[in-house]
């Protein structure tokens, strides 16, 4: 436990040393920011016109912009994702520092474990701004927070099980930008595999559409903890780590 | 310390190491001898859990690399072939973090980055970025690395490979001085090297375990037959070389006799012998019968390098074997 720590902080200083960390978090904060920007006003042009029309209906904060956002951010971090994971094992395979981990003391899980918590940690903190987007909500309004926190446990666990997943991919190459591109294909795919359920019923389509990672998100945005989408993120977590500790292991063997 | 037994590693198509078994006893030096492609990187990295055997045992203190990999890790320092540092990360940062992940409790670290900097001499790069270091820093970066957590085997790969001489020289220094409280494994393919750090050689070649020896013995083992350098001076007038040489054929037990350098009125000769059979009585009683001056009577040794092509090079396998 004590050398996932380690190994977590140290790939933590290196996220935020470089620019990589500022560069997502500003991307991140611009686009989630345009996104509120536009769910905000859709909201209040609504409330308007209601008025307007005489219903004096009270709106929902949380369902008129909260599950729009969370949405929204839940595709844009299929995006982040590769970028996050890309460097964590490729960097240290070209630039042959894997030796040394590999040579030190500590188990291939615990190296996993570390790099994985750190990019979790990472995706987290880019998260994190969107926050203060909807903080405002909470200074004008009164949103409840409780579908909100669960919207941010979804975003986390759906981004888990996407890291888990680049990070195993990111042991196959040395190459970042491969693997940085790899990743990406494979969010996107984890992202429409459940479009063809709009067309097909047979149990091919309703399996595929069940391996679409953002299908399982929508429950979180409606605010609603359903323990059957929390077990699928989290057997793709362990899936997505136990591909990498195999991928580790194969390395030994062939390099 | 370090146990290896018909250790064989393949790969998918060729076969890296093959066979290969040697001991190594505690506190020596060893040098680790090959041609580029020979398989010394493929062995070490079998020695430091990094690779695992496709057939045989390695062992090091007692604990096998497949069976106890953490413990054998304990007990190694590694320094690969490109010295694993983080370009990104200050050096004290990144001996922090080495002393971390090789089990240095945080109470005790500060004095153990503190030591190993002044024994590598990096005292005065501790804040620098690793990156920013030049290659002999770097080199001594990942030395410090190694011996981090004070380890009982050190492996190092080429460690003065990049450098320029002086650091090579430096380099060597601080590696003998390691010598004693660690057992060292240090691979080269330069010769000079191991000759005058190390006191036992393993040389291997396309991944066959060629000799292993201490590098006197093998000096004296491979001298098939026995030279010996003979300067004779003529006591008056002028020497004739071809008169000497004709005497010094004479002499039973000689084999060849070759011309060398002259200086005025000197003039060197190589006189090879058969093994075994001491000739350098008779070739003095020979030149000061004939009444020449003998200046100089010594044997050569061969030197490493001339071992080394001797074991290596394919048409002088067999003689090795047979030397062996």
């Amino acid at each position: 436990m004590k050398n996932v720590w380690i190994i977590c902080r140290k790939e933590l200083k290196s996220y935020f040393v470089s620019p990589i960390a500022y560069g997502l978090m500003a991307f991140f904060a611009a686009i989630s920011g345009y996104f509120f920007y536009i769910a905000t006003a859709i909201f209040v042009t609504r409330g308007i016109e209601s008025q307007m029309m005489g219903r004096g209906m009270p709106m929902d904060l949380n369902e008129w912009i909260v599950r729009p956002l969370l949405m929204n951010v839940s595709v844009i971090g299929l995006f982040l994702i590769p970028m996050i994971t890309m460097r964590l094992f490729a960097e240290e395979k070209r630039s042959g520092t894997i030796e040394l981990l590999a040579t030190s003391p500590v188990r291939d899980m615990e190296i996993i474990l570390g790099k994985w918590f750190a990019a979790l940690v990472m995706y987290a903190c880019i998260l994190g701004i969107s926050l203060l987007n909807l903080s405002l909500l909470f200074v004008y309004g009164k949103p409840d927070w409780k579908p909100i926190l669960i919207g941010y446990l979804g975003l986390l666990l759906q981004g888990g099980c996407l890291l888990a997943i680049g990070t195993f991919i990111s042991t196959t190459t040395r190459n970042q930008i491969i693997a940085g591109v790899a990743t990406f294909a494979v969010c996107l795919l984890l992202w429409v595999f459940d479009w063809v359920t709009a067309y097909e019923m047979a149990t091919w389509a309703k399996v595929m559409g069940y391996m679409s990672v953002v299908t399982h998100f929508e429950t979180f945005a409606k605010g609603v903890l359903d323990s059957k989408d929390v077990i699928f993120y989290l057997s793709m977590i362990f899936f997505g780590l136990f591909l990498t500790s195999r991928s580790m292991e194969s390395l030994r063997w062939r390099s | 310390m370090i146990k290896v037994e018909g250790l064989t590693k393949r790969y998918a198509r060729t076969v890296a190491v093959d066979d290969i078994s040697f001991e190594i006893a505690k506190g020596q030096i060893v040098g680790f001898l090959g041609p580029n492609g020979a398989g010394k990187t493929t062995t070490m990295r079998v020695l430091t859990c990094f690779l695992p055997p496709s057939a045989g045992t390695a062992k090091v203190a007692g604990f096998d690399v497949l069976k106890n990999p953490i413990e054998v890790k304990r007990r190694i320092g590694y320094l690969p072939e490109t010295p694993p540092v983080y370009p990104e990360m200050e050096v004290d940062e990144y001996l922090t973090f080495v002393g971390r992940l090789k089990g240095i409790g945080k109470g005790e670290l500060p004095k153990r980055i503190s030591e190993v900097c002044e024994r590598c001499a990096i005292g005065d790069v501790r804040k620098r970025l690793v990156g920013k270091l030049s290659k002999g820093y770097r080199q001594r970066v990942g030395l410090a690395q190694a011996i981090m957590h004070n380890p009982d085997v050190l492996i190092l790969d080429e460690p003065t490979a990049g450098l320029d001489p002086k650091q090579i020289i430096e380099t060597r220094e601080l590696i003998k001085g390691l010598a004693g409280s660690h057992t060292i494994i240090l691979s080269t393919h330069i010769l000079p090297e191991v000759e005058q750090t190390c006191e036992q050689v393993i040389i291997i070649a396309k991944g066959r375990l060629v000799a292993t020896d201490s590098v006197s013995n093998l000096t004296n083992r491979l001298r098939g037959s026995e030279t010996v350098a003979v300067e004779v001076e003529a006591r008056d007038g002028v020497l004739d070389p071809v008169a000497v040489r004709q005497r010094l054929e004479k002499v039973p037990g000689v084999s060849r006799v070759l011309v060398k350098d002259a200086h005025d009125k000197r003039q060197g000769f190589e006189v090879e012998s058969l093994k075994g059979c001491s000739v350098r009585p008779e070739l003095a009683r020979a030149v000061v019968e004939a009444g020449w001056n003998l200046n100089e009577l010594r044997p050569m040794a061969l030197s490493l390098e001339e071992i080394f092509l001797q074991l290596t090079s394919p048409e002088q396998e067999a003689a090795a074997g047979g030397a062996k």
